[in-house]
């Protein structure tokens, strides 16, 4: 029996634990938007958090997301106003949308702990998440919005410099990712 | 229920709905004949391209199937523009296969020239009769009424009325004259060159279930398909019993199928053989897979080999070729007259579309009608397949179209359909197959490899003056291999002199069809860097070698005016020739017509130690003619197909023993994000029908950077991938 938290709510799997994760996430819980692209964590587009950090759910076995928190792109909100869905939405990056998941997940770890990324922090975070559409120059620029309209959310009660940094990072993780 | 022509092949047709609200069709005649006799009850529907419900809800639907070109946005906003509306007050709704619809496919570019003046038309026609029925209401004539933001308006006496409110009269309204019906003038567009968000955006970036993977069905079963690795090749024997006694697997069976024994394919083959594995869910079938054992019978082709191949067509180079295609003037002449003569062999392999989704179909067979769920580009012929294979009538196929995870061709065939079909009629139950990355990957309808063999010559002015080509490919006899074709109209035929292209062919024991761009995506790259070889030769700009003979041309095929202006713009736009670059780093050009658009691009590249090579930037300038429907997307479509132009430079399919030997991305790259350069995207509006982006943006690419290459390093690429070479993407 594995227990582990999926979007916060908990849940106990006793199937085979050499299952990917993936496979738990989209078959029993009907959680769809993590994608199998590859099966070999080629390509990126089945990225979710385990306790916070990215990975790739189609060679995670569930055994190692005992009780941990993972999140899903589901998890990020309810009504798609997550800001990095608002960026992605705000300059249209998807083409056939199927990497896109894969590519918020990984782009809301990055801005949870570098809330101000540069383009070469940006590409080093990313290069594992492929698009086979080629939108990456969006996908970078939705990264760099994400980030400012974090900060413009945090800004406007916040007074202190110091505060408006760590707060926009802990902002962009979602609820429940990384605490169990 | 009205109807009225709008051309040879379709009508217009009206309908009142319950409850006060207008449907508005476009119907096609053939379509309309067969629906004559399920009378006025088929044509109630709720499914037309305009709906507007007596609460002034107005629904539109797309038609086409969408992989990711926002075809269900350009289509509903072309109709939006002339029904006059706002684009943020409709709704659009995704059609499923019906013949009322007329064509539904996705690919060829097709979609922007073969819907603009229809999709106009029939917002055109419904605001007509939108006024016709206000006037008719207020005692006015028509002429005195106008409309926007969908209501129609009498200024004269302040009034307006909402098209909801006018809905149900406007169903009685006759349909206008389609010839004579006046559409907007292009200045007056408040939706069309305006960009939109992506009707599914949102949906994406919240995860929902829109692909065809994401397909659930009630009491639904899972199911994995192995097929021969060799092409052609039939199962004889399985250990079927272990499989089927194994965790969660309820069925296990070979599918005979209908085995190919021709020298090459044309197109989709049908039903292939392979073992089906039928599980409670898609790990359990793929877990069962890990143990099957089967003993094929591989077939004719178990021997074939990529090394072989190319032996063979170099052998084939040595000889006179099979075919000729054309000639013009005499290219032997001109070589012995003194001009600067050129040759190089071009050669290029087999590539994988590998979209981001792996096929895979829903498929259930119930009461004698089999129900579809597929992301097909060409949902009709699929139909009709699954009709033949099965023994099902066509009218009882439902067909709906899911969002694919990116098209590029691959889902132009059907083959998963059949096969998901078949599972289900099968085993009696809703199947969702799904392949693994490495069944896409090598069971693909792979672009056709090749290998031209080129000569050309200039003269002592620098003008080119002979062109000669010998295009080996696949085939039988005088036919091609799918997507493996050429033809004598191919540039620069007409632009030079002396000009003899000639073909020989191969057998081949491998699917081949259309990957974006199809024969383009390749062909560019041969013809535009061997032009860039004989500029070079000339002692000219490349540039300005290309103007010289884009100048040159006798009438026929692409509009050279038109490239010329492409040319040019990115010639500027680029700063070409106006910039001092460091050593190392250089600017290469390339420019291609295909699928009506006009295309060139200019990369300036640098090359590393060890030849690494980094795109600096890359400029695109394209005429696809009066109208960007969608400037946002058409960006986005711009420079995927850059990113993708510059990924084909990468990759290779190969063959050994039979087997494709590529299985993952691993072994068939594509770029990433910080190997993906700015890339600004310029079109010339010109006065021309608007044309398709998807595929004609991407061929220049390959060139441009291969001839940037060469002019940073003096090395001349020859062959596909660049890795042969030892160059690769730092």
């Amino acid at each position: 029996m594995i227990k582990l938290k999926v979007n916060g709510v908990n849940r106990q799997f006793d199937g085979d634990p050499e299952m990917p994760l993936l496979w738990y996430l989209r078959d029993d819980l009907d959680l769809k938007g993590a994608k199998f692209g590859c099966g070999m964590g080629l390509c990126g587009a089945c990225t979710v958090h385990l306790n916070g950090k990215t990975v790739r759910a189609c060679s995670t076995p569930v055994s190692a997301a005992a009780n941990a928190a993972i999140t899903t792109v589901e998890g990020l909100s309810s009504d798609g106003t997550h800001p990095v869905q608002v960026a992605w939405q705000e300059l249209d990056v998807p083409q056939c949308g199927y990497c896109q998941a894969g590519q918020i997940m990984s782009a809301c770890a990055l801005l949870a702990k570098n809330p101000k990324p540069t383009d070469a922090d940006i590409d080093t975070a990313m290069n594992g998440n492929l698009c086979r559409c080629g939108t990456y120059l969006r996908v970078r620029a939705a990264i760099h919005k994400a980030a400012e309209l974090t900060a413009s959310n945090t800004t406007k009660p916040a007074t202190k410099p110091v505060a408006k940094t760590s707060r926009a990072g802990a902002n962009l993780l979602p609820r429940n990712s990384g605490k169990k | 229920m009205t109807k009225t022509n709008l051309n040879r092949r379709s009508f217009l047709q009206v309908t009142a709905l319950a409850g006060g609200g207008v449907l508005f069709g476009l119907y096609p005649k053939a379509a309309a004949l067969a629906q004559g006799a399920r009378g006025a009850q088929a044509s109630l529907q709720p499914s037309s391209f305009i709906s507007i419900a007596s609460n002034g809800l107005v629904t539109i639907t797309a038609k086409n199937p969408e992989t990711g070109q926002h075809a269900r946005n350009m289509l509903p906003m072309m109709i939006a523009e002339e029904l006059d509306v706002e684009w943020k007050d409709i709704k659009i709704v995704r059609a499923d296969l019906d013949a009322k619809y007329g064509s539904q496919f996705s690919g060829g570019s097709t979609a922007t020239p073969g819907n603009w003046e229809p999709m106009r038309q029939i917002g055109g026609a419904a605001r007509h009769m939108l006024i016709a029925a206000a006037a008719q209401t207020w005692g006015v004539a028509e002429s005195e009424c106008s409309t926007a933001s969908g209501r129609v308006i009498h200024k004269a006496s302040n009034r307006s009325l909402g098209y909801g409110e006018l809905a149900s009269k406007a169903a009685t309204m006759p349909v206008p004259d389609l010839k004579s019906l006046k559409l907007k003038d292009p200045k007056d567009y408040k939706i069309i060159g305006k960009t939109t968000i992506g009707a599914e955006t949102k949906d994406v970036v919240m995860g929902k279930p829109i692909f065809g993977i994401d397909v659930t069905v009630p009491g639904m079963l899972y199911a994995t398909f192995q097929k021969c690795p060799v092409y052609g090749g039939k199962a004889v024997s399985a250990n079927l019993d272990a499989i089927k006694a194994m965790k969660g697997v309820k069925h296990a069976f070979i599918v005979e199928g209908q085995p190919i024994t021709g020298n090459f394919m044309t197109s989709d083959p049908g039903l292939e053989p392979g073992v089906a594995i039928v599980a409670d869910s898609w790990w359990a079938a793929q877990s069962a897979r890990e143990k099957l054992e089967v003993k094929w019978d591989e077939g004719k082709w178990a021997t074939q080999n990529s090394v072989d191949i190319a032996k063979k067509a170099d052998e084939i180079s040595k000889q006179p070729a099979a075919r000729t295609l054309r000639k013009d003037g005499d290219v032997e002449a001109v070589y012995k007259s003194g001009a600067k003569v050129v040759e190089g062999a071009y050669i290029y392999p087999f590539i994988s579309h590998a979209p981001l989704e792996p096929q895979n179909c829903t498929a259930h067979f119930q009461d004698g009608k089999m129900e579809i769920w597929a992301t097909s580009q060409t949902p009709q012929n699929g139909r009709g397949m699954v009709s033949r294979i099965l023994g099902i009538p066509e009218n009882n196929i439902t067909i709906h179209l899911v969002r694919g995870g990116g098209g590029f061709g691959r889902r132009l065939n059907n083959d998963y359909m059949c096969e998901a079909a078949w599972i289900s009629k099968t085993v009696g139950a809703p199947v969702k197959l799904l392949w693994t990355r490495e069944d896409d990957m090598q069971h693909d309808y792979f672009r056709p490899g090749g290998f031209q063999y080129l000569k050309g010559a200039v003269d002592s002015n620098g003008k080119l003056v002979a062109w000669q080509d010998h295009f080996i490919g696949y085939g039988d006899g005088e036919r091609f291999t799918a997507s493996g074709n050429i033809d004598g109209g191919e540039f620069p035929a007409r632009f030079v002199p002396n000009f003899l292209m000639q073909s020989s062919v191969m057998p081949l024991g491998l699917k081949t069809g259309a990957l974006r761009a199809p024969r383009s995506n390749v062909y560019a790259w041969v013809f535009q860097s061997f032009i860039d070889e004989l500029a070079h030769a000339a002692g000219k700009d490349p540039v300005q070698f290309r103007l010289d003979l884009l100048s040159s041309g006798t009438p026929g095929g692409m509009n050279a005016e038109r490239m010329i202006g492409v040319v040019k713009l990115v010639a500027e736009k680029s700063g070409w020739g106006q910039r001092k670059l460091p050593k190392g780093t250089a600017m290469g050009i390339g420019f291609h017509f295909s699928h009506q658009g006009y295309f060139a691009q200019v990369a300036e590249v640098t090359v590393l130690a060890n030849k690494k090579i980094k795109v600096n930037k890359v400029w695109s300038a394209g005429d696809i003619g009066s109208q960007i429907i969608n400037p946002g997307a058409a960006e986005n479509q711009t420079q995927g197909a850059v990113v993708d132009g510059m990924s084909e430079l990468l990759q290779e399919i190969s063959l050994k023993n039979g087997r494709v030997v590529q299985s993952n991305y691993h072994q068939h790259p594509m770029l990433k994000m910080s190997q993906t350069p700015p890339i600004e995207v310029h079109f010339i509006k010109s006065n021309n029908s608007p044309t398709g982006l998807g595929e004609p943006a991407l061929p220049p690419i390959l060139p441009a950077v291969c001839n940037a290459i060469f002019t940073a390093t003096g090395e001349r690429i020859r062959t596909l991938p660049i890795t042969k070479q030892g160059f690769s993407f730092a």
